[in-house]
This record gives structure tokens, sequence and C-alpha cells, in this order.
């Protein structure tokens, strides 16, 4: 109909077209365009509402089954599905210790490269280093799993002693998810660090503060918001990290909270039972729905609290 | 005014000095804390690269199930041996069915020596590796791994070899570590990024250009969008793969596995295939391809946009001719470094269902698949170590490939780069 319409209009108007001025002419072509664009960027929304959907279509599916109870999820500290036993517990921790361990691996060590690239660094050594790091942010995560399974483990082992060291062990797969996010946290917290104006820091040497007073108690408290950012933004990262768990940390849900045994992670739950011949109607496949939905739930929080603290305490300089 | 006691004076001068050199010592241990954090990361990598090139090489004690003596012509060793000797040897030792197999995939007289060696070794004297060490090991340690060798392998002959060949990366996958090879993996993985990037550069890009260029970002769905980019740049690889099982995989099976195009034989696949893999990956890759675009063309200034519209061209003339080109080396840059983040992947491959065992090259997007990363992951996961060998091996080519791109991306910046 409308079709119709806009075509016999645009015959009509022909003679028209004059009297109506350039700038207000419609042209379809241009709305034609913009309708196209602005599906693409649609894309992402379409994506975010299947990632919603599908997970939580198959949660409630599997929370549905009779064997299954939210509480005993949330609560429940043994995961067994062959025996009816779904405690997150066990998989949570598991994943928690590896996150805890790489946080206390990057924070560290990724903040105080921050502070030399940014504070000490000539620029001729920033143009090597930053570099360095990018190529370190570059390597797959299975070259880290590789890594960790194949050179972190045996150290481990060799300085710990390989009875106390299990093959497959939680600590790690935590060193190594460390070091793969050292990156992150410091570029994110270089990026801090430069937005800070040059005056703060002046005025601190004129106070005869040294550069170590400048940059701990001056640029890094007023950078505290975008590196709280990047801790958050590293946390999230570290949850949802599959691949050197999947290889290092070993297999089978066990609630332990010795580092140097095994224990398997949400992530690595999730690629180890997909990674299998999977029945779409059995319980194995709804249940990593739900440690996906609630894997989803942790991240997506995680980011949006590191998005909410850049934006609500950043320090505004004129 | 009291007057100070000329001591006194002297006193707190000698304090203040006292502590001025203090902070400067805690000043200095902060910088060797600085610069020992970063010694570390660079060691980190070096172990990293260290460690696959030492597992990537090394000796190995290769048994024969036949005696090469009573095989090879007078004696010699396999080395030695011309191509035609080789290929005599295979006829004579080989079933005539097994030759015509052979003779109808190349024939024998057209194969290089180092092609006919591995077959001779792989079909007649049946060579495994008895047991394998890393380089350091191998060259720091030879006197005793030889001993080893001489108690436990008494038969075995000990090479110094290196895991990655040419014949390793054009061989197909196999059951055995000393014959496999990583081109299946190779190809399975170009297949799943052409598909990958032939979706998410051109949705990725348009989205990008609808955000910088039309969208009023008073209105709260254009914010929504803008917001939910950055969100879903955060999400877990593997929540993607899990998307893709649902979606591609399970509700989308006719047309994933190509049964609706009559394209393969759908019971095969079960969906799980590249074409899944592929759409995975481009939904992954997409927050930041848009997010990197959005970027580029914010870098081109606005005077280029007035003085096209002060010409009279319309929006989109504007930007096909104008900013658009101008921001062609930024989104060139960032769609090399997506493609190399897309290459590496693995957690969402897995879920998706990459096989982990076959031996043909995938031909259509129909086709199952397995990729490098997965190749890597699934020897690695391997118990036996001759398998950690040749996923070292692997990784070296996976390494190559991608610092390859990311120079690529990294010099094209720093050329391409318009100034304005």
């Amino acid at each position: 109909m409308t079709v119709t319409t806009t075509r016999l209009r645009g015959v009509e108007a022909a003679p028209e077209a004059d009297t109506v001025p350039l700038g207000r002419r419609r042209r379809w072509r241009e709305d034609a365009v913009e309708a196209v664009l602005f599906a693409a960027g649609f894309v992402s929304i379409l994506t975010t509402g299947a990632i919603v959907v599908v997970l939580g279509k198959d949660a409630l599916h599997f929370f549905r089954n009779p064997d299954v109870s939210l509480v005993d999820f949330l609560t429940g500290t043994v995961w067994q599905p062959q025996l009816g036993k779904f405690g997150l517990l066990p998989l949570l921790n598991a994943t928690l210790m590896v996150s805890g361990i790489a946080m206390v691996v990057a924070l560290p060590i990724g903040l105080s490269i921050a502070v030399y690239l940014s504070e000490y660094a000539t620029p001729a050594v920033r143009n090597r280093l930053k570099p360095t790091l990018e190529i370190l942010a570059g390597v797959p995560t299975v070259i880290y799993g590789y890594f960790a399974l194949t050179f972190v483990t045996p150290i481990l082992r060799w300085a710990l002693g390989a009875r106390t060291v299990d093959i497959y062990n939680v600590l790690s797969a935590g060193l190594v998810v460390g070091i793969l996010v050292i990156p992150l946290v410091a570029s994110m917290s270089e990026d801090a660090l430069q937005a800070v104006p040059r005056a703060l820091r002046e005025a601190a040497y004129g106070l005869g503060a040294t550069r170590l007073e400048t940059s701990l108690q001056v640029v890094v408290p007023s950078a505290l918001s975008g590196i709280a950012a990047a801790f958050m933004l590293a946390m999230s990262r570290a949850i949802g990290e599959t691949m050197v768990v999947a290889i290092a940390a070993g297999a089978g849900p066990r609630l332990t909270a010795n580092p140097l045994r095994s224990a398997e992670t949400m992530t690595g739950y999730i690629s180890r039972i997909s990674g299998g011949d999977l029945s779409y109607n059995s319980v194995d496949y709804d249940s990593i729905f739900a440690i996906g939905l609630a894997l989803f739930v942790i991240t997506l929080g995680l980011n949006i609290l590191s998005g909410r603290i850049v934006r609500r305490f950043r320090e505004v300089y004129e | 005014m009291t007057a100070l006691a000329p001591g006194s004076i002297g006193l707190a001068t000698s304090d203040a000095a006292r502590q001025v050199a203090r902070r400067h010592r805690v000043g200095r241990a902060g910088l060797a804390v600085f610069q020992l954090s970063t010694i570390v990361g660079i060691v980190v990598l070096g172990a990293l690269l260290y460690n696959i090139a030492n597992e990537a090489a090394g000796l190995v004690a290769y048994e024969h199930k036949t005696d090469p003596a009573a095989v090879l012509p007078g004696g010699r060793d396999l080395a030695a041996l011309s191509a035609p000797e080789l290929a005599a040897v295979l006829t004579a030792n080989l079933s005539p069915g097994e030759v015509a197999t052979l003779e109808r995939e190349a024939p024998l007289a057209e194969r290089s020596q180092a092609e006919l060696r591995r077959l001779v070794d792989e079909r007649v004297l049946e060579t495994h590796a008895a047991a394998a060490w890393n380089l350091t090991d191998s060259v720091l340690d030879r006197p005793a791994i030889e001993a080893t060798v001489a108690e436990r392998h008494p038969d075995a002959d000990l090479r110094l070899t290196s895991w990655l060949s040419p014949a390793f990366v054009t061989a197909p996958q196999s059951g055995d570590a000393e014959y496999a090879g990583i081109r299946t993996a190779i190809l399975g993985s170009l297949w799943v990024i052409v598909i990958t990037m032939a979706v998410a550069v051109p949705v990725g890009v348009a989205a990008g250009i609808y955000l910088e260029e039309y969208a009023d970002h008073t209105r709260w769905l254009n914010r929504a969008i803008q917001t939910n980019i950055s969100n879903l740049a955060g999400v877990p690889s593997i929540i993607y793969g899990m998307l893709g099982l649902a979606v591609f995989v399970r509700a989308l099976e006719p047309l994933s596995s190509g049964g609706a195009f009559g394209a393969a034989d759908p019971t095969t696949a079960n969906g799980r295939t590249i074409l899944s893999a592929g759409l995975t990956m481009a939904l992954l890759i997409l927050p930041l391809i848009i997010i990197n675009a959005q970027e580029a063309i914010r870098a081109v200034p606005s005077s280029l946009r007035e003085a096209s519209f002060g010409l009279g061209a319309t929006r989109w003339q504007t930007i096909r001719h104008h900013v658009l080109p101008g921001a062609l080396p930024g989104i060139l840059t960032g769609t090399i470094l997506a493609m190399s983040r897309a290459i590496g992947e693995t957690a969402p491959l897995i879920v998706v269902g990459m096989s982990t065992y076959i031996t043909f090259d995938p031909s259509s997007p129909f086709d199952k698949f397995t990729t490098l990363p997965g190749q890597i992951y699934q020897w690695t996961a391997r118990p036996q170590p001759e398998f950690h060998h040749i996923a070292a091996a692997a990784s070296v080519v996976l390494l190559v490939l991608l610092v390859a791109l990311n120079a690529s991306a990294i010099y094209g910046r720093n050329r391409a780069q318009v100034r304005y």
C-alpha cells in the first residue's frame, strides 16, 4: 500500500521537485542506508537478548528437573550429576580460588609495571616494553594452558614435592591465569595514570616529594577509579578464562581449600561436558546452561560495576 | 624571637638530611620493585617461548617393528637411500593393494625423498617413538640419555628430531604422534576465520558507522546499543560458545549442517560444522570490531564532514567518500587484531563442537572441523608425552602466524596512518 502511494507521489512530484528546496527533499536511498546500518547496530542487542534467552531457557529447564532445586544448586557442596547432586559450590569455589590466586599475581605486578611505564620509564624504554606487553596479551590462552601444564606444574612439583602437588592443580592454573591478565591490568592502569594531569605531579615535586612519593601518594590515588576498574575487569576475565583451567586445573568437581589439589572450575566443567558427545535431552546439557547463566551473571555484574566505578568516581580535572 | 643554640640548628638539619636520605632510599627501593615487576613480565614471556621451543625439538629414541637391516638394501641407513631405492623398498614390502592406493594418491616415482622416507618409516619399518626428551636435556644431558636408551630400549636408534617439520605442517591428523600433522587443523582454522570475517567485518563496520555518524545519543535505544556493546566485549568467550551451541548447532541445525541446502549428509555433522563455528566466532569478535571502527571513525576530523556537507553532499555520500577512506587504516588494523584474537580462540569452539579426530580436509562450510588451537588443546590433554611435543610444534606454528599478523597490523598502523 505505502509503496504504491510513494511511487505515485514520486511520479506526480516531478514538477514539484523544483519547488521543494534540495535540503528538504526526502531521499529514500539515504533512509535505506541508515536503516541497514541501524540493523547492523541492532545485532548487538539481539546477541545479548539471545544470550539471556538461551541461558535462561535451558537453565529454567534444568531447575524444572525434579532432582534439582535452586536452593541445593546454590548451597549444595557436592556436584555429581550421576547421583543427582547438583551443588554449585565445588565449581564456584575452584573458580574463585583460581581467580583469587590470579589476582594476587596480577594486581601487584600489573600495577607496578603500570607505575613504572607511566612514571619512570623513558620514552625509548616505553616504546620497547609496550609491544612486549602486547605480545604477551596476544598469545592464545591455549598456549598459556600448555605453559601451565608443562612448565609451571613441573616446577611446583619439584619445589613442593610431587606427593603434595597433584599433576593437575589449582595453583598452577591460578598463577598462569594471573600472568595472562597482567597485560590487561598493566595497560588499563597505565591509561588511568596517564590521565592524571601533569600539574598534580609538578605540585608534589614542588613540595619536595620524591618520585616514589609522588607516584604512590598523588598519582595512584588520583587514578584509583581507573585502577579499580582495571582490577574488576581483570577479575571478570580470570573468572571467565577457560583453556588454562581446562588444561591445568583438572577434571572432576571437588570442594577443597587446598590449591595444590585438582579441582574443576565452572568454565572447565562446561568445556569438558560440552566437548563430549552431548545429548540435548540430558540433564548434563541443561546443567551447563545453568552454570553458564551463573557465570554470565557474575562476570556481567563485575563488568557493569567496573564501568560504574569509572564513571562515578572519576576525578574530573579541568 | 628566641635565639636558638647553634648546636640545635645543626641537629635539626642533620635530622632533616637523614630523613631526606631515607626517603630517597625508599624511593630507590620502590623503583627497584617496579623494575623487578617489569622484568618478571619479560622473563615470563621468555619462559613461555623457551618452553615451547624446548618441547618442540629434542632427542627421540625410535624403535622399529621391522628390523631395518632386513628390509633396506645393503643394510644402509634410511637417510642415505635415494628416492627410487625407497620406492622399491615400498613396493617390495607392502601389499599390492596398499601400493596401488599410494600410487593413486600420487605416483611413487614422483614423490620426494623425504616423503618416501616417511612412508617407509610409517608403513614398512613401523617406526615409533619409544621415548623423547626436550631440547635442553638433549643438549646438556646427552650421555645420561644415551645410557638410559641403551639400557631400556636396546634396539632403538637415538636421533635429534625437530617435531616441527614441513611434513608436520602438511600431514593430516593421525593417531600416532610421529606421523600426525596439522594440515586438517590449519585448513579448519582458515575456513572458520573466512566465515567469521565475512560476517563480522561488514556488520561491525556498519554498526560502527551507525553509532558514530547517525545515532542520536539522546535516544535511549542508541545509548542502550552503545552500553550493550561494551558489556558484550566483557562476556567470557565460553558463553558465546554456549550461544552458538544452542542457536546455530541445535536450533538452526538444518541450516548449519547444510541439510536445508541439500549440501551435506546432515546425519554426520549434527550442526557442529564450520558454519556454526564461524558464526559463533563472528558474534564473539563483533564488539571488538565495532568499538575499533568507532574509534577510527571518530579520529576523522569533523571539518572534513562539514566541507563535504557544504558542497551539498548527502550524509551517506560524505561517509562513503570522505569519512570511510580516512578511517580505513584504523579499521583495517582493528580488523587484523580481531582476526588474530579469533584465530587463537579455543573455548567457544570446544563448546560448539570441534571434532576430536578427523583426517579428511574440510571442503565446505557444512563439514566437521578442527582448528589449530583446538588441535593443540587436544594433544595437550593427552597423557602421552609425544603428544605434548607435537602440541608444542603446533604452538610454534600458531605463534608465528599470530606474530606475523600482529606485526603487519602494527606496521600498517604506522605506515597508513592519515594525519590531519
